[in-house]
């Protein structure tokens, strides 16, 4: 077993389809909170092949996304000072902020690099003592451990050239957002894999009781959705709502202790702004007091830039399901993978791309 | 962004306090931190990588289990005419300018194509 092909086989994809088909009575409506979940889905068309059953809502699971403007306009400034190395996922370059982007940035010779984990930022700052080295904190649940690690060992070696600029997330404030929207149509939900791997489900059982929703833990490859799915679907026919776990072979209830507690020695919980969405209270990590000295936006005082996402990206719709990509007027015209308006037409898993990338122009017969 | 991509642990040590090792992608070898499994891995075992960092240990009996569930499912179903839903629904004519996939070519794909 390699734990990739196996979850792959087209012909059990087939038959689990026809499961879903043959077990749905009604079209219920899922959201799945997962940027790879949702490109997996888009690019191997499962919502087209379950439209009678399911229709996909593809919910702000890209954290690249939901990166406020205001993070994206603080980060470019920094990359554009003489004395920082900024550093990131690749993700994030090509993010547009209110005048440009990271990549844009790099091009007129601002120090900007890529790089494949966090660790690897901090081994810049060793390397290179004479510059301010400041990492772009991003992501989910998933990630927070990583850009932990990154800060805790930066204070433990006393590097102190290193600092982070954090705009990390949570999902389950954004599930409850969602739910709470007086014109919600999300009957249930595909939470994330890898963000329970490292926290667990504990946190969603009380949201699947008090919102009467099935929350289904799912992996990523197409058999792990199609399970996933089934399992969803299962629980609304039967008139539960349960929290299941599908991504059994990573995920444990519990998730993983050693690193929520790093995650929680290093960050608190904070309020957080989504892009397209607004202020989510208790939505985001901030880093603690006691880490202020390895805080990019007090160590170069950033609080002062402010922006204002334009009017034309609809991405908060798009984000809480109220839109279709294709039915944003500025999709595929104005706004592009080459020249976008918004995150979500940025990030390879962010709904708008797939859309794009995967040529779905408008509602298909089959209902989209 | 939360792409975890499973791979053997070929080699584990401890770098200045820190549990490191080599973990294999199907060939691609990657240095990762394995600070958050350290307790629970050896040399030979399946982790979920995340941005350098292993965030599980693959249980692979409960892989194997769900795999074998998925195909006893398989089993059991007559394939016939779902064939024709899958490829009704690929026939629909949208606009494929990107060359974009259908579900008639729902292929596997190599690990680590998805960014």
């Amino acid at each position: 077993m390699k734990y990739l092909t196996e979850y792959r086989d087209p012909a059990l994809a087939r038959s689990l389809v026809e499961r879903i088909l043959r077990v749905a009575t009604h079209r219920w409506t899922l959201m799945e909170v997962c940027g790879g979940q949702t490109h997996t889905i888009v690019k191997q068309g499962i919502d087209e092949v379950l439209a009678d059953a399911v229709e996909m809502i593809h919910g702000p699971g890209c954290p690249v996304c939901v990166t406020p403007l205001e993070q994206i306009d603080r980060a470019l400034h920094l990359a554009a000072r003489p004395d920082v190395i900024f550093t990131s996922f690749g993700d994030m370059l090509r993010v547009p902020g209110s005048r440009c982007d990271l990549f844009q940035i790099k091009a007129r010779g601002g120090n900007v690099r890529v790089v494949y984990s966090p660790l690897d930022a901090l081994e810049l700052a060793r390397g290179n003592p004479d510059k301010e080295v400041v990492f772009f904190a991003v992501g989910f649940e998933t990630t927070a451990p990583a850009n932990a690690m990154a800060v805790w060992r930066a204070k433990q070696e006393g590097v102190s050239n290193f600092s982070v600029l954090v705009s990390h997330v949570t999902v389950p404030p954004a599930m409850v957002a969602i739910l709470e929207s007086p014109d919600t149509r999300v009957q249930g939900f595909l939470a994330a894999g890898h963000v329970c791997t490292v926290m667990g489900w504990e946190e969603y059982e009380p949201l699947a009781g008090r919102y009467q929703v099935p929350i289904v833990v799912t992996g990523f490859e197409p058999l792990d959705i199609l399970e996933g799915i089934w399992m969803a679907v299962r629980q609304l026919e039967e008139g539960r709502h349960e929290v299941e776990n599908q991504y059994v072979r990573s995920v444990r209830r519990e998730g993983n202790r050693p690193a929520q507690e790093l995650v929680s020695r290093v960050f608190q919980v904070v309020d957080r702004g989504w892009r397209g969405i607004g202020v989510i209270p208790a939505s985001g990590l901030g880093l603690r007091p006691e880490l202020a000295a390895f805080d990019a936006e007090r160590k170069f005082a950033l609080q002062s830039i402010r922006a204002e996402e334009p009017a034309a990206c609809r991405a908060g719709d798009v984000l809480r399901g109220r839109m279709k990509p294709f039915e944003c007027p500025a999709f595929g015209t104005e706004c592009t993978p080459a020249y976008p308006l918004g995150a979500p037409m940025v990030s390879s898993e962010g709904a708008c791309a797939a859309y794009y990338n995967f040529g779905r122009f408008r509602r298909s017969a089959a209902g989209d | 962004m939360c792409l975890g991509i499973p791979g053997r642990i070929v080699e584990m040590r401890n770098e200045g306090g820190l549990p490191m090792g080599v973990v294999d992608f199907g060939g691609v070898r990657r240095e990762v931190c394995l600070a958050y499994v350290a307790d629970e891995v050896s040399v030979g075992d399946y982790a979920v990588v995340h941005v350098g960092f292993a965030i599980s240990k693959v249980d692979e009996d409960e892989a194997r289990r769900t795999y074998d569930v998925l195909r006893e499912m398989g089993e059991l179903n007559d394939l016939g005419w779902i064939r024709d839903v899958a490829e009704a629904a690929a026939s629909v004519e949208v606009p494929r300018e990107q060359g974009g996939a259908s579900p008639r070519e729902a292929a596997p794909e190599l690990p680590g194509a998805d960014s």
